[in-house]
């Protein structure tokens, strides 16, 4: 013991004096996130953490590098967003952004991040046009998009026996897609959309819009919408016995912080699509136990798991370059690397961005099946990589196109 | 709102107009040297907001007229400039005129209906107005929803200054939001600007004195909406994005609170405000949850213990008009 | 069966009755900012902020103490009513003589500073909070299903909004705040204490929004920004109602609820903004509202 414990400290000693021979590659790495509004619980803080885990464990310093973490709140509006990345490129020398919850903010970002080359490492945001119609050699797209959840929920509860939908929609471009997407899905499994409403975003009441769902006797009511609207949504679902009446919800975005707000006893037996679960594993576990340490009572949501995974993957990417200056260089770098991490295994980063791994189908335990906290999931499929996420040819992505 | 407090602007003196062109001297200088300190699309940002509060300052502070409802103004312009620029390739002068214009019209029809009714039922009513033209920027497909126009192209200046170029576009903003102040001023010191101060005053008496105060009134809110636009209209040339942030309620809260913390009625207020708010929200950012009650400990402050705005308290200090 | 623009009239009556029940948290909620408006003249923003704070501390009392929902109904009110007075004391009672601006101003940074230190405390995906057990389940009124909840929200807010008119319109106390309100040094000179009362009043009128966080704690997410989405429209309905009134508060409140109801049935997309159409019309017709007395 005594003999590895003085090679080690010899070792350290001398990469260490090598290092600072020949400079270390600086690298700065900035976690955009919604830091205190609505998506604050399921990116936010618990990603800077997550990040700053992700730097800890790749350790820089074996690899002659200097990697900062900086943080920033872009409170959900793109163009605060947007400048933020611009201030960070121009005068703070960042060279990669990650996370960005909401699609209007990614979109924005990652803009600004092709016209200045850097590189973008997207978690937090669903939109599927990130990797589809407006897609950009700058970026990454980690975690999962609303294709992989409408097809993942959508598919899984059509083939069991749900082929009659309703969807509560909200009224904005991301809610639209998800209905979009997700109404695609059943029809093309057999299934039937028999109505839909459209609702302001921030409604607290559903109960009139869950009325005409209940009215419609669609098996399946489909929530395309996020945040405290699903929960309200589910909340008084159990309320006005949606539940009790045979109907069942489908949330196409719901995160373990949604459920957890919820409580058990209303959000049992809700479907959802989720690409990492904490639970799922030893590798997950202790990761948790680690990440919670800083987030005491927490759960951490896929997203953060992303952002783990994808900074990990972009610091072994730049390693492999020796350089973070050209951020398409990097993200073509990413691509050619396969991806091998303890949170989401192996997986590969496709050429639009999208980076493919298996999803999963949950469903959420009832108040007796739950044995500790957080023990909120229960497995009811899994989907292979290779069919979780959107084939590229279906993508419109001008990359794909320009690749072949 | 027919008293607005004490009137923060001190009795102008014969040597009242030195102070206000020392003062501007100083902003001018400031804003020469500043992107070569400070970050420029911070400063091009704060200009806009700041042009923005000057043109809501001339309503509230001048007319006495209290509206909740500008983010419609500066909202809608930025999204006409926006899809001027983007869909139909027009040139940025162009586009910033037609989202211009824009305001000027829209500020015709709302105003027409709004200044029928005073104090607080006038700010009511323009909120209305906002929020259902917030409702159609929701629903109408030219303005991509909450993702907004983005990627907005910045063009070439009557076809020969190349605005993507960040020092080009500042000094082509710092032109047009100095031109807009020294207009507004103009404004103010003249017969008709002292018509509106004594609306603002005392209507009854104004119109007792032959004025047709109505149509003055509707004067200075097309003036304000019209400047609102064209700070609107820059700012989606500025970030090159038009989005729903600009016309939800919010931002009408927003000008209303960077006028007040620059001080109300004054005429470098606004500017002090927008800048100052621009920058809380700007460099909080890093603050990440703290930002929310930072903001409140300051409006809480403000309404305290210096009431009458920054550049107020300062001016009442040195007993000179700012 | 018959039918109404194609929507079964058993559909209708269901969306109807929904409204009704929304309609019971506006006029809970604009009766208090009505209560407030009339005594202090103060437009008070932070209503929202101490609606959630209600909401909140129904969960924190059922979390920590064990405390359930009939004793938080009881209990909460006062507490944050006691907060308001602190409030009141601390700050709102220096601007009184100020233009309505700056009561605005002061209460909308209040509600900043509220919501974002919840916001640090609790996160802002919200808290689990149970229909309590006696109310639980529902029942089948042929058009529609009615949970038990709903039907008691409506006649309490009812008990509630009728005894607060009542105390107000009608009882001696009432009529000395009344008094206040037009002339206050008059008042004074008979040996009542008006600052005391005007305090208790804003005390009351939070303690109204408290009252409506805790109804709603059950049914709606109890998260930080629960009632920073619900102050503006709160606050278009006691302008429609007409500032100050109390009966055009409550009857505005449960009308809008309604209109807001059927407008969910008929174009949901406008369900959020038919609310400013209908001001911008009244405040055009008749411009001190519904209600209201024209000064």
């Amino acid at each position: 013991m005594r003999l590895a414990g003085s090679l080690a400290f010899a070792l350290t000693v001398l990469f260490g004096t090598a290092a600072q021979a020949q400079n270390p590659i600086p690298v700065k790495i900035g976690v955009l996130s919604d830091m205190s509004s609505l998506y604050a619980d399921i990116s936010g803080p618990g990603s800077v953490v997550a990040a700053k885990m992700a730097v800890h464990d790749f350790n820089p310093a074996a690899h002659n590098m200097k990697v900062d973490v900086v943080s920033a709140d872009h409170q959900n509006k793109p163009d605060v967003g947007s400048s933020i990345a611009r201030q960070w490129f121009d005068v703070d020398h960042v060279d990669a952004i990650a996370d960005v919850p909401t699609s209007s903010v990614a979109l924005a970002v990652s803009d600004v991040t092709r016209e200045k080359n850097k590189v973008l490492l997207i978690s937090g945001a669903a939109s599927s046009d990130l990797t589809g119609p407006k897609c950009s050699p700058n970026s990454v797209h980690w975690t999962y998009d609303t294709w992989m959840l409408a097809n993942g929920t959508g598919k899984a509860l059509v083939k069991t026996g749900g082929d009659t939908w309703f969807f509560i929609t909200a009224d904005y471009a991301f809610g639209h897609a998800l209905e979009r997407d997700t109404a695609a899905v059943v029809t093309a499994n057999g299934g039937k959309v028999l109505g839909h409403v459209l609702v302001p975003l921030n409604t607290a009441d559903f109960s009139s819009f869950l009325l005409q769902a209940q009215q419609s006797h669609a098996k399946i009511i489909g929530l395309a919408n996020a945040g405290g609207d699903t929960d309200n949504a589910i909340k008084q679902g159990a309320e006005f016995g949606i539940t009790a009446g045979g109907q069942h919800f489908a949330g196409l975005l719901v995160f373990i912080p949604d459920v957890e707000a919820l409580g058990l006893k209303t959000a049992q037996g809700l479907v959802l699509t989720s690409t990492w679960y904490w639970d799922m594993n030893a590798a997950n576990r202790a990761w948790t136990k680690r990440w919670q340490a800083e987030r005491p009572g927490k759960f951490p949501s896929m997203v953060v798991a992303g952002v783990y995974s994808s900074i990990l993957h972009y610091l072994k990417a730049v390693a492999a370059l020796g350089s973070a200056a050209d951020g398409k260089a990097v993200v073509e770098k990413m691509k050619q690397m396969p991806t091998d991490d303890p949170l989401f295994g192996k997986g590969q980063v496709g050429v639009d961005g999208t980076v493919t791994h298996p999803a999963y189908l949950f469903e959420v335990k009832s108040p007796a099946e739950s044995k500790y906290p957080g023990d909120d999931f229960k497995l009811r499929a899994t989907i292979p990589a290779d069919e979780a996420f959107r084939p590229l040819k279906d993508d419109n992505c001008p990359l794909v196109s320009a690749a072949k | 709102m027919t008293a607005l407090a004490d009137p923060p602007i001190v009795e102008a003196r014969r040597d009242g107009e030195r102070s206000l062109v020392v003062a501007f001297a100083v902003m001018v200088a400031l804003l020469v040297v500043g992107p070569f300190v400070v970050y420029p699309v911070f400063l091009m940002q704060a200009l806009c907001f700041a042009l923005f509060a000057c043109a809501f300052n001339l309503l509230v502070g001048y007319v006495g007229l209290l509206s909740f409802g500008h983010a419609l103004f500066f909202g809608w312009a930025s999204y006409l400039c926006a899809h001027a620029a983007k869909r139909w390739g027009f040139p940025p002068e162009a586009a910033v005129l037609f989202g211009t214009l824009s305001g000027a019209v829209l500020g015709l029809v709302a105003g027409s209906i709004a200044i029928r009714r005073q104090g607080i039922y006038f700010a009511m009513i323009t909120l209305a107005l906002a929020q259902m033209m917030y409702f159609v920027a929701v629903r109408a497909p030219f303005t991509g929803g909450e993702d907004g126009i983005q990627d907005v192209p910045r063009g070439h200046l009557f076809g020969v200054f190349d605005l993507s170029h960040e020092m080009t576009m500042y000094v082509f903003i710092l032109v047009m939001v100095l031109a807009s102040f020294l207009f507004i001023y103009r404004i103010i010191n003249s017969p008709f600007g002292e018509v509106l101060k004594a609306i603002r005053e005392n209507e009854p008496r104004a119109i007792s004195l032959g004025y047709n105060t109505d149509r003055y009134k509707l004067c200075a809110f097309v003036l304000s909406a019209t400047l609102a636009g064209l700070a609107g209209a820059l700012k989606a040339l500025v970030f090159q994005l038009a989005s729903l942030t600009d016309v939800y309620w919010t931002m009408s809260g927003e000008v209303v609170l960077m006028t007040l913390v620059g001080g109300l009625g004054t005429v470098f207020g606004p500017v002090v405000g927008a800048f100052l708010i621009v920058a809380m929200e700007n460099y909080l950012a890093q603050f990440g949850q703290w930002v929310l009650v930072i903001q409140g400990v300051i409006f809480v402050a403000c309404v305290l213990v210096f009431r009458r705005g920054i550049v107020g308290e300062l001016a009442h200090a040195l007993g000179v008009r700012l | 069966m018959v039918e109404v623009f194609g929507i079964p009239s058993y559909a209708l009556f269901g969306q109807l009755l929904i409204g009704l029940i929304n309609g019971s948290f506006y006029a809970l909620l604009s009766l208090g900012l009505a209560v407030i408006f009339g005594m202090l003249d103060v437009i008070n923003f932070a209503h929202g902020a101490q609606y959630m704070m209600g909401a909140f501390a129904a969960y924190l009392m059922l979390q920590y103490l064990g405390l359930d929902y009939w004793v938080a109904l009881v209990i909460v009110p006062f507490l944050i009513a006691a907060t308001g007075i602190v409030i009141e004391r601390l700050f709102l009672q220096h601007i009184r003589k100020l233009d309505h601006l700056y009561g605005l101003i002061l209460t909308f940074g209040l509600a900043l500073i509220i919501e974002g230190l919840f916001r640090n405390e609790f996160g802002s995906s919200g808290k689990p909070y149970q229909i309590p057990a006696l109310l639980q389940g529902g029942r089948n009124l042929g058009f529609m299903f009615l949970p038990n909840y709903r039907a008691w929200v409506i006649a309490f807010s009812l008990v509630v909004c009728f005894a607060t008119w009542f105390a107000i319109e009608r009882t001696r106390l009432g009529s000395y705040l009344r008094a206040a309100t037009e002339n206050p040094a008059l008042v004074r000179a008979f040996g009542i204490n008006v600052p005391r009362m005007v305090t208790l009043t804003y005390g009351f009128g939070v303690g109204l929004a408290a009252l409506a966080g805790v109804m709603a704690a059950p049914i709606y997410n109890v998260s930080p920004q629960m009632g920073s989405d619900l102050i503006i429209v709160v606050f278009a309905v006691v302008v429609i109602g007409g500032m100050g009134s109390i009966l055009g508060a409550i009857l505005t409140g449960f009308a809008l609820g309604v209109i807001e109801g059927l407008t969910k049935v008929f174009f949901p997309e406008a369900s959020s903004t038919v609310i400013f159409v209908i001001m911008a019309i009244v405040l055009l017709i008749r411009p001190a509202g519904l209600f209201g007395r024209t000064a």
